[in-house]
């Protein structure tokens, strides 16, 4: 199963745990099994059924152009980060 | 032929854009001209903080001479609330108009309020004066910590705080909270042997770009729209234009000019859709070029920040635990890049246990933009003069305190996710192993400081089409802007995949109908993103290539073998040239073509040796000796790296030593000159010495990491610490101005 890290601000719905091993072959699909494991997360991570425009999901390590379709394997880790705004140089 | 086998890459060529450069025949924004062209000029809020309670532009429409005024009331009806995406940001589409014409309140000295369109700039100008704009003044709030206050005045009574995924709903200047962490803070804390924390301010400082914004806009009686600019990325602008006025993107063509520098200050788009809406008026084009004044005072400078950082370590010289708090100003809108800050900071340390909390802050300074970096140079003064302290402490050299520490393949970001191969610790000991770092330093007042600093680039979307020519040259048509000498460097990538000369790929900048989405030149992604696009064309040129050879040659394409400029099947060969010179009769032209959205940016480290003298009777510093040490991956032109070293180090002794902001107390800028905002020179400055190191990055098919930002990242850091080894004083404050060093001084002897 994918290992599944808590941002620091929704680990409240995670009851403060750091990492969670969750199954699904997509970033979606392990989204959904997430709320089954922390009621209310989906919420914080989505909205419209779409990637809250703040939020981007990196999967091994790299930022997902893909978002929700972006294949998850049972080693992956998966994280969830602050959206870049504002441009570079 | 280098190292590597390659023949082109890693090697100096002549830039295909430099004659034109240095005889002056490079065409730049301000150089356009169209028949029946009026002259744009934009009036500006003289308040830092005001309710606009009417604007009467009945008397500038009378003037005579001018064609067309405008205020945000001529922006046709959109879905305010839309995100635009920009490619490497967004904002809503009222941040994004609201920033072009101010709507209801001014946010800056400096806000555009309306603008106007005449027969020339003078008439343009007068008519300025005629507008009348009813002002009620409202209290202003510059720097983050007062914005943060509760009863600090609120710049927009829609805004709320959010934090990760959630709203809030509380009316803030705060528009935004974010927090890494990692492992158990209060856990390495304890476990610290020496624990230091201090607390940093930076100032407000603008790219210095010379060429000052400019757009001109045709919209025609077709309603196509046609903007040229000084950008970094036309396809921002097409895109930004057609959000702004509510037209489809297909109706925007937007060309890139020439660009006279940028540093990420030219990603906003400030003049080009009221340019457009001026011409929509008028029914001609018109053209609008900023004064100095109004770059410093109507664009996006750098966020001013506040920035508290604690870091423990054991006597073993490990770090057991870090802090970082950032407070940065977005200015007047939502987007002040503490995110890119808060993952920097640390990243050239492997720390089990940290945590940074992040506040993107809106204060009553223009809305801030890219600046080389953007966010990591305010970071990576605070941790790398926090992280100095600890190594003296510590009895330690500080680079090796870095080098214990340093971030490897392996090592967890701040954010999360783990490095995959990085070159902190070659940068480190490059920095190490230098002869400056070993140099004797000797006379009074005299000082050494080392800083490394991290940028983690990007890779994002990028477009390239290679034609063939019949005299076996090719030419390469992209949609970067050429920043740098980008130009040469992604022709140099589909040289090297094609067997030919650099001098043999003629690069050709278009604007967006030519080319298909390229985003911006910026995040030090063009020479990875857009070089990895030419490469993948250049080799779809080498398959339609191998295929017309074989009909030559008379044989199947996979007996065709290629190298070197010559196909070979058994003992007959054509080179490269006899192959393009036969098209025709082979089936036609050979266009070769790659759209790319790569991941696999390779992050850059830069590290900073640094000498000062620090006069004690005035606090001048000059610098001695500087240093610049990067990761290039793979130097594809390594001229042209150097180039990016000097002028980003130059660029952060700026930010050290003498660049910043004054404002009055009211917010309005008080040096809005290059005569007195004060930015290096070279009298000002020694020959930057530099160090390419050369980690290559497994994410791309030359090893090329982004090279234009990391480099400005250490200076400030660096300076910080030499100035505290020549005069024993640790400044907390940017720019380290002589009254900010002597300041200090006193404070010492009292």
């Amino acid at each position: 199963m994918a290992r599944v890290y808590i941002p620091a601000l929704l680990r409240g719905f995670s009851g403060g745990r750091e990492v969670i091993e969750i199954a699904g072959t997509t970033v979606r699909e392990v989204i959904e099994n997430l709320e089954r494991d922390c009621p209310g997360i989906r919420d914080r991570l989505l909205e419209s059924g779409r990637l809250r425009s703040n939020i981007s999901v990196a999967v091994d390590g790299e930022v997902s152009p893909e978002g929700l379709r972006e294949p998850v394997a049972p080693e992956s880790e998966v994280h969830f980060i602050p959206a870049i705004r504002g441009g570079s140089a | 032929m280098s190292a590597h086998g390659y023949k082109v890459v890693g090697t100096r060529p002549v830039r295909p854009d430099g004659a034109d450069k240095v005889t002056g025949r490079a065409a730049y924004g301000a150089d356009v001209h169209l028949a029946g062209l009026l002259y744009g000029a934009v009036l500006r809020s003289p308040h830092a903080h005001a309710r606009i309670r009417r604007i009467d532009t009945r008397g500038a429409e009378a003037l005579e001479g001018v064609r067309a005024v405008i205020t945000a009331s001529d922006f046709p009806p959109a879905d305010a609330g839309r995100i635009i995406d920009l490619g490497e940001g967004q904002q809503t589409v009222a941040e994004v108009r609201g920033n072009m014409l101010a709507s209801g309140k001014a946010l800056y000295k400096g806000h555009a309020v309306a603008a106007v369109a005449a027969v020339n700039r003078h008439v343009a100008e007068e008519a300025l004066g005629l507008i009348e704009v009813d002002y009620e003044p409202l209290p202003a709030v510059l720097t983050a910590l007062e914005a943060m206050r509760e009863d600090a005045p609120i710049l927009h009574e829609t805004l709320t705080r959010k934090e990760l995924g959630t709203d809030t709903g509380e009316v803030s200047n705060v528009a935004e909270h974010f927090r890494f962490e990692l492992g158990d803070l209060e856990q390495g804390l304890a476990e610290a042997d020496v624990v230091v924390e201090r607390e940093f301010d930076t100032a407000t400082v603008h790219q210095g770009y010379i060429e000052p914004q400019n757009a001109t806009a045709l919209w025609n009686q077709d309603g196509r729209i046609h903007v040229w600019s000084s950008t970094q990325g036309a396809f921002v602008v097409r895109d930004t234009v057609a959000a702004a006025l509510n037209v489809p993107v297909s109706r925007v063509k937007a060309t890139p000019m020439e660009i006279g520098g940028g540093f990420g200050g030219k990603i906003r788009v400030y003049l080009e859709p009221v340019a457009a809406l001026l011409s929509r008026k008028s029914g001609r084009p018109v053209k609008i070029v900023m004064s100095r004044q109004e770059v410093f005072e109507g664009t996006g400078p750098t966020p001013g920040s506040h920035i508290r950082v604690k870091v423990g370590a054991r006597r073993d010289g490990r770090i057991s635990a870090a802090y970082a708090f950032l407070a940065y100003e977005a200015g007047a809108y939502p987007g002040s890049m503490a995110d890119c800050g808060a993952m920097c900071i640390f990243s050239p340390y492997d720390i089990a246990n940290l945590c940074v909390d992040g506040y993107n802050i809106v204060v009553n300074k223009p809305s801030t933009a890219a600046y080389r970096a953007p966010g990591a140079t305010n970071a990576a003064f605070a941790g790398e003069s926090v992280m100095d302290e600890v190594a003296e402490r510590l009895g330690m050299d500080p680079i090796d305190f870095r080098l214990r520490n340093a971030a490897h393949e392996g090592t967890r970001r701040a954010d999360g996710p783990k490095f995959r191969r990085i070159g902190c610790v070659e940068v480190l000991e490059a920095m190490k192993n230098h002869p400056h770092y070993s140099a004797p330093l000797e006379g009074p007042n005299r000082g050494r400081g080392v800083a490394v600093g991290f940028w983690f680039n990007v890779g994002l979307a990028s477009a390239c089409t290679i034609g063939v020519n019949a005299d076996g040259t090719v030419n390469l048509v992209e949609g970067s802007t050429d920043i740098g000498g980008t130009r040469a460097s992604i022709a140099m990538q589909a040289a090297e995949v094609l067997g030919l000369r650099a001098e043999d790929v003629h690069p050709v900048v278009v604007d967006t109908d030519s080319i298909a989405y390229t985003a911006v030149t910026g995040g030090s992604r063009t020479t990875f993103a857009t070089g990895w696009a030419a490469y993948e064309a250049a080799h779809d040129v080498l398959r339609q290539m191998k295929e017309r050879a074989a009909r030559l040659l008379e044989t199947e394409p996979e007996c065709v073998e290629y190298q070197d400029g010559v196909f070979r099947s058994g003992e007959s060969r054509m080179t490269f040239a006899e192959v393009a010179a036969r098209l025709n009769e082979t089936g036609g032209p050979v266009t070769g073509r790659a759209g790319v959205n790569p991941r696999g940016a390779g992050g850059s480290y830069a590290g900073a040796i640094a000498d000062v003298e620090v006069d004690p009777e005035t606090g001048r510093v000059s610098i001695l000796r500087f240093t610049s040490v990067q990761d290039a991956g793979k130097a594809i032109h390594p001229a042209y790296v150097e180039g990016q070293m000097q002028g980003g180090s130059a660029q952060g002794i700026g930010w050290a030593l003498n660049e910043e902001y004054c404002l009055s107390p009211g917010g309005a800028m008080q040096n809005s000159s290059f005569l007195d905002y004060r930015m290096p020179t070279s009298l000002d400055l020694p020959m930057i010495e530099t160090v390419i190191v050369e980690v290559p990055n497994p994410g791309h098919p030359f090893g090329v990491r982004g090279v234009g930002e990391a480099n400005i990242v250490p200076p400030p850091g660096a300076i910080a610490n030499a100035i505290y080894r020549a005069a024993g004083v640790r400044l907390s404050r940017l720019p380290m101005k002589p009254e900010t060093v002597m300041e200090a001084i006193w404070a010492q002897r009292d």
